[in-house]
Order: structure tokens, then C-alpha cells, then sequence
């Protein structure tokens, strides 16, 4: 592998981070004030739809933009109205939203435009364009720059705006809830709500507040997949997108900064999984790292009640099989035979390194203490 | 604080938000420039006036009942499932091994075989979440859902490599056995003397499989130990602790059991009607769990009537999608609605209902 495929996974690893990033710091705004949101999927869904159907009616991406933070805003509502007025149960209200957007964007796509729950393309205008640095070399003579070069023309420019405001959002977002009175606040009502009423200040509005920025920063990662990304609506085109971002956000452990981290290395797989179809490893380095995460297992789970003995060295005996097969297919042919990673597995990494984080074997994950509870004012 | 006798909170809640879902349904229908009344004629005749449209629904109607169940059994303990579709994924990885590498002599022996492998996969699929809840506190439903996507990487992983037959290129197991195959209601119908009754439907006999499973659910939960335990478990958790009731032991097997209900509606779709195992062969049954058992308040025959609604839903949108304007998508509107009224903004629901029982006690 060269450099400039290093450079263009980056590059592509960027792209696909940017909705993940935007979705995971709404996610977060609206968790640390204590609101629970699986509905961020749906939220992206409806913004992808209305600003596409939007940009391509009226012929401008601005106008998309806010018609599908508006749409956003308004599931967001949706779900402070059930989660915050009525205390009604945050999880349910989400999966609510989560399929009224995949239906809604479907039925009304079809009904407006009648190609199947798809958007006509956009044209320019209609659509976020790349925005080229200055001095930076078009892709055709990539290949000739020095490394740095190839940094900066293919990494650092090229991208669409909204990939610049979703990596400034990290900042102003640590800014807004670690360095103002309002973060304190937000981040209090998520803790302990009752000592934020007891200061004086409406838990309600606070909530209202932090799920209304939840909507907005949904609803541009929702235009940014139909107008920058991809240049019209599809079906399902947010694609479980909303949920890898809440499980960025578990993995970030709710902190804007490594919540940029968490993304770019899911945005990392996603690029890798795109880019290369075959993944090829010597048979024996993938079973003797698979014989160690066993081990290490197994060896957990020495001392610990026999339920732990049960589910976690099964675990690890099932990880000794995988391993033993793999040997096994290998043997004949010599243990240095190249085998294929399979591509669900990169597919499904993000996924199996939340759990792995959610059960507190490489750090503990504490979510905000007051989260998913209504609050309610003692009469 | 009761203001509501019992029989109204458990009937007239959930037929209110239906109501209340059909209304908005019906503004979409009319917004999108159809007929709601023309909609809901067509729904009634392509489902309830023919015997294959019962075919259909009780199709749907017994993946539902089951995604139902397993959805109430955790509701019960107070822990919300969200992974049936994973689960139920799973479940069809064990229908598969069973019916394709042992041979059953006849369907009968095939479906109770093909049961144990289905429950016993999904088992284990909701023991992971369950244990990583009961013992290391991570939230239930994030693993669920995680779980569900790992579940579909599984199931596409052994679909395009171990478990497809060479030459083939679709992403799907061989067909399974004629001994496995179970009898369909068209089957059935002709035994009893019935000709060109449920032609070609795929309702089959795990339909009734699906009934017991209500049955043992309803003894499960209010007739059995354990039953009360996972109330109790669910009701207040240091009670239960007080009480002597282990949250970790309840935690495993309420989610277990939930799991295997789950798995179990693979019985329905990939023995009874694909006859192989393929991809998406769930179709969403795991998340309509969530709202049939909303809708179902959590009772086996609030379930299995939710169920029913479900599959004539189902039907009824295919139906509409064959000869109106109106996609698919209609549905999962309608069941986005009910899942909205009935599980989040039950206080909007209740509150007029209330008010107007108020006023009848006072005359």
C-alpha cells in the first residue's frame, strides 16, 4: 500500500465520519441533559429526505438545509413532547421516530416524485460542492505530488463545507458545555435534576433546549448524506448510520473530543471496508491473536462465578473453535496460507467494539446519571 | 389515582390509540391524494373476505405473536428487547442447521427439532446482552441493538460462504429437505375435504405452535414461581433484591426465554414458508414485536389480538401497494403511530379519556 491509497482512505475515512460525528454530538447534547435518544437515525432520515425533495424543488442547497433541520427539529420536538412533558418512555418514543421517518420518507417520496422512495439527482445549486484550497493540485495529478502535497490537496481539501463545520462543532461544542454557564447547566439537569430546580433554573426549558441542538445537528447530518455526500435521497439511505453514532458516543464515553475520535475510526472502517474487498492475513497470525483473546478470556474468568465461567468461557471456547477451524482449512496448505477477512466482520467492528466497551473491559463507559428519567417536580 | 376502572386502561387506551393512528394514517392517505375509505375497502377485501388473504395474515400474524411474546415476557422484568430481529436472525441459523444436516424422517419430529434449534440460537443470542445487563450493568437496550447489527454480519457471513451451496449465487441455504417441509394451511384444508381453500398462502402449522407459546406465556408469567419473580423483578427491583429474588439469575432467564420466543418465529418463516434460510427473511418482525406488545399491554391475549391487527395490516398494505398509489411504507407509518401513542405519549392518551370518566362519576 502507497502512500496516496493511505491518503485517499483518510480522505474517504473523513467523508464518512462527518454525518457519524454530527449525529454523535447531537446524541450528545441531548444525553448529557438526560434525554435518551435512539432516535437520532430517524432524525437523520427525515433531514436526508426533506432537504433533498427541498434543494431539488426549489433549486438551492440552503434552502434543503434548513427545510431538513426543520423536519429534524420537529421529530426532535416530537420526542421532548413524549419524553419531557408527558414523561413518557424515552427509548419507545425513539423507536416511534425511528420508524415514522423510514416510513414517512418512503410514502411521501413516492407520492411526490413516484420513483420508487427516491429523489430525482440534484443538480449544482441543488447540491453542497467541494471547496478546493487554495494551490491544491486537482486528482488527476495526484499521483505525481510530493506527500505533503498529497496531504493537503487530498485530505485537508476537496471536501464539501459541511465536513469543515462538523469538525469545528467539536470544539464549540466542548466549548459551549464544559467552559459556559449553559453547559454547566445542561450537563447538571443530566446528572442531578433536582439540584438544578432547586437553583432556580427550569429543568424543562434545559431539556427542551439540549433536545432542540440534538435536532439541528441531525438535521445537517441528514442533508449533508442527500446534498453532499450522495446527491439525492434513497431509501433507507441513512442505514443504521444514527445508531453507529450512538454507539460512537458510548465509546466516546460522552466527551466531545473523543467523540471525534470515536467517529473518525468508525469512518476509518467504513473506508477500509469500501476500499478493499479482500483483506488478506496469514492463517496463523489470525489464529494465534484469536488463540490469545481466548486465552485472555479463559483466563478471566478463572476465579469468577460459574455464571462468568459459563457465558465468557464459552465465549472464549467458541473463539478456540473459530481458531481451530481456521487452522484446520490452513493445514494442508502450509500455515503461512493468506486467508480472507471476511467483510462483514470490518462491517460489524464498530458494533462489537461498543459492546466490548459497554462491558467495561477496556474502560468503563458511565453514562449521565439522571439519563432516561423524567423528571419530575416534588408537589 | 385510579380514576380509570381496570377494563377501560386495558381497552379503551390501546383502541383509542388506535383510533388515534388510523386518523393520522387516514390525513396522510387523503394528503397523498388517495381515498382513505377506498384504502381501507380494499385492505378488508384483499384480507379478510378471501381465505388465502387469511392465509396471508396468519402468516404475518404468527411471526408477530411470537416477536409479541418475547417483547412482553422482558417487559415484564422491567428490561426492554430490542433485539429481536437479531434474535430471530439467529433463530433461522438453527432452523437451518437442523433441517439441513439431520434427517428427519417426518415434519412432525423436523418441527420439534427445528424448534429446539431455534430456540436454543436465539437463546444464546439474548443470553450475551442479558449477562453483559446483569452482571456488568451495560444498558440492555444499546446491546440489543448492537447485537442486531452483528446478528445480520453473522447471518450474511454464513449465507455467502459455509452454508450456500456451490454453483449457486443467490446468498441463501439450499433447500431443505422435502421430509421438513411443514403442511400449510392450503395442506390442511384439503385434508379436511376443503379443495382451493388458502391457495398458495404461506400460513402453516406454527401457527398453532405460536397459540401454545401464548398459552405457556400466560402460565409463565402469572401462574408459575417464576412468573412472579420476574414481575416482582420488574415492579421494583430492591423489593425483589429484599424479597430474595437474585436480579442476576431473573435478568439471564426472563431475557432468555424472550430470546428463544424470538428465534422461534424462524420455525414460521424458514421452515414453513421459504423452505431455506435467506437473507432479511425478518422483514422488521422483531421491531413489531415492540409495538404488538405495547398495543398488547403486555398480556398473551392482548398479544395475539395486536398480532391479529398486525397481520391484517400487513396483508392489507401488500394489497394496497398492488393496486393503489400507496407503497408499503404506509404501514410502518400506522405502526410508528401506534407505538408513539401507546408507549410514549400514553399521558396524551389517557388524559382526555380520564377527564370524561371523571365527569361519569360525577354524574
Amino acid at each position: 500500500m502507497d502512500f496516496l491509497t493511505l491518503v485517499q482512505v483518510l480522505d474517504s475515512s473523513l467523508r464518512l465520519a462527518t454525518p457519524l460525528l454530527l449525529a454523535c454530538l447531537a446524541g450528545l447534547f441531548s444525553e448529557r441533559a438526560g434525554i435518551f435518544d435512539i432516535g437520532l437515525e430517524g432524525k437523520i432520515l427525515a433531514a436526508a429526505f426533506v432537504s433533498a425533495a427541498i434543494a431539488y424543488i426549489t433549486g438551492s442547497v440552503w434552502v434543503g438545509l434548513l427545510a431538513g433541520i426543520g423536519a429534524s427539529v420537529m421529530l426532535s420536538a416530537i420526542h421532548g413532547l413524549a419524553s419531557i412533558t408527558l414523561r413518557g418512555d424515552q427509548i419507545i418514543s425513539g423507536v416511534a421516530i425511528n420508524f415514522l421517518a423510514a416510513g414517512l420518507t418512503v410514502v411521501i417520496a413516492q407520492a411526490w416524485f413516484g420513483q420508487g422512495g427516491r429523489t430525482p439527482p440534484l443538480q449544482s445549486g441543488g447540491r453542497f460542492e467541494p471547496i478546493n484550497f487554495p494551490g491544491a493540485v486537482p486528482s488527476k495529478e495526484m499521483a505525481d505530488a510530493g506527500p505533503l502535497m498529497q496531504l493537503y490537496s487530498e485530505l485537508l481539501s476537496g471536501h464539501s463545507l459541511l465536513v469543515y463545520f462538523a469538525l469545528l462543532t467539536v470544539p464549540i461544542s466542548w466549548f459551549v458545555l464544559y467552559k459556559t454557564r449553559f453547559g454547566l447547566r445542561l450537563r447538571a439537569v443530566g446528572e442531578n435534576p433536582a439540584a438544578v430546580d432547586t437553583a432556580g433554573i427550569s429543568v424543562i426549558g434545559m431539556r427542551y433546549a439540549a433536545v432542540i441542538i440534538c435536532g439541528i445537528l441531525c438535521g445537517i447530518a441528514g442533508a449533508y448524506l442527500a446534498t453532499a455526500l450522495q446527491a439525492n435521497f434513497t431509501k433507507d439511505m441513512s442505514a443504521g448510520r444514527g445508531f453507529i453514532a450512538l454507539a460512537a458516543l458510548i465509546f466516546a464515553k460522552w466527551r466531545p473530543w473523543y467523540a471525534l475520535g470515536a467517529c473518525l475510526l468508525f469512518g476509518f472502517f467504513f473506508a477500509v471496508d469500501n476500499r478493499f474487498q479482500n483483506i488478506l492475513l496469514p492463517a496463523w497470525a489470525i489464529s494465534s491473536v484469536l488463540l490469545l483473546l481466548a486465552l485472555g478470556l479463559l483466563a478471566y474468568v478463572w476465579r469468577k462465578s460459574l455464571l462468568d465461567k459459563v457465558v465468557l468461557g464459552g465465549l472464549g471456547l467458541g473463539i478456540v473453535f473459530v481458531s481451530a477451524l481456521i487452522v484446520n482449512s490452513a493445514w494442508s496448505a502450509g500455515l503461512g496460507t493468506q486467508i480472507k477477512i471476511p467483510v462483514v466482520f470490518i462491517q460489524s467492528l464498530p458494533y462489537i467494539l461498543t459492546v466490548v466497551v459497554l462491558a467495561g473491559f477496556v474502560g468503563k463507559a458511565i453514562p449521565p446519571r439522571s439519563g432516561g428519567v423524567p423528571y419530575m417536580k416534588e408537589k | 389515582m385510579d380514576v380509570m376502572p381496570k377494563w377501560a386502561d386495558v381497552v379503551l387506551v390501546p383502541l383509542f390509540s388506535l383510533l388515534l393512528a388510523a386518523f393520522l394514517s387516514a390525513l396522510l392517505i387523503l394528503a397523498i391524494g388517495e381515498s382513505p375509505s377506498e384504502a381501507l375497502s380494499l385492505m378488508v377485501q384483499g384480507t379478510l373476505l378471501r381465505s388465502a388473504g387469511w392465509g396471508y395474515m396468519l402468516y404475518y400474524t404468527t411471526n408477530f405473536i411470537f416477536t409479541g411474546l418475547a417483547v412482553s415476557v422482558a417487559f415484564h422484568a422491567s428490561l426492554f428487547n430490542i433485539g429481536g430481529e437479531g434474535q430471530a436472525m439467529m433463530g433461522g441459523l438453527g432452523v437451518s442447521l437442523v433441517c439441513l444436516f439431520i434427517p428427519w424422517p417426518h415434519w412432525s419430529l423436523a418441527i420439534v427439532g427445528a424448534s429446539v434449534g431455534a430456540a436454543v440460537f436465539g437463546m444464546i443470542w439474548a443470553g450475551l446482552p442479558a449477562y453483559l445487563q446483569a452482571k456488568r450493568g451495560s444498558h440492555i437496550v444499546i446491546t440489543t441493538i448492537m447485537f442486531n447489527f452483528i446478528a445480520a454480519g453473522v447471518l450474511n457471513f454464513f449465507l455467502v460462504g459455509a452454508l450456500k451451496p456451490k454453483g449457486s449465487m443467490d446468498p441463501a441455504t439450499a433447500n431443505f429437505p422435502a421430509s421438513t417441509h411443514l403442511p400449510t394451511f392450503e395442506d390442511m384444508a384439503q385434508l379436511v375435504g376443503f379443495e382451493k381453500m388458502f391457495r398458495s398462502a404461506p400460513a402453516n402449522v406454527s401457527f398453532f405452535i405460536a397459540l401454545l407459546a401464548c398459552v405457556a406465556v400466560w402460565y409463565l408469567i402469572w401462574r408459575s414461581p417464576l412468573g412472579y419473580e420476574i414481575r416482582a423483578l420488574g415492579k421494583s427491583g430492591p423489593a425483589a433484591r429484599y424479597a430474595g429474588i437474585g436480579s442476576v439469575k431473573i435478568i439471564m432467564i426472563t431475557m432468555m426465554i424472550s430470546g428463544a420466543l424470538c428465534g422461534l418465529m424462524a420455525i414460521n418463516t424458514t421452515q414453513g414458508e421459504s423452505e431455506r434460510l435467506i437473507l432479511n427473511f425478518t422483514e422488521g418482525a422483531g421491531f413489531i414485536g415492540i409495538a404488538v406488545a405495547l398495543m398488547g399491554r403486555s398480556h398473551p391475549l392482548g398479544v395475539l389480538l395486536a398480532a391479529l391487527l398486525f397481520g391484517f395490516l400487513y396483508q392489507g398494505g401488500a394489497e394496497l401497494a398492488l393496486w393503489t398509489k400507496i407503497p408499503r411504507e404506509l404501514i410502518i407509518v400506522i405502526q410508528a403511530l401506534v407505538i408513539l401513542f401507546t408507549g410514549a405519549l400514553t399521558m396524551m392518551v389517557r388524559a382526555p379519556l380520564e377527564r370524561l370518566f371523571l365527569m361519569a362519576w360525577r354524574g
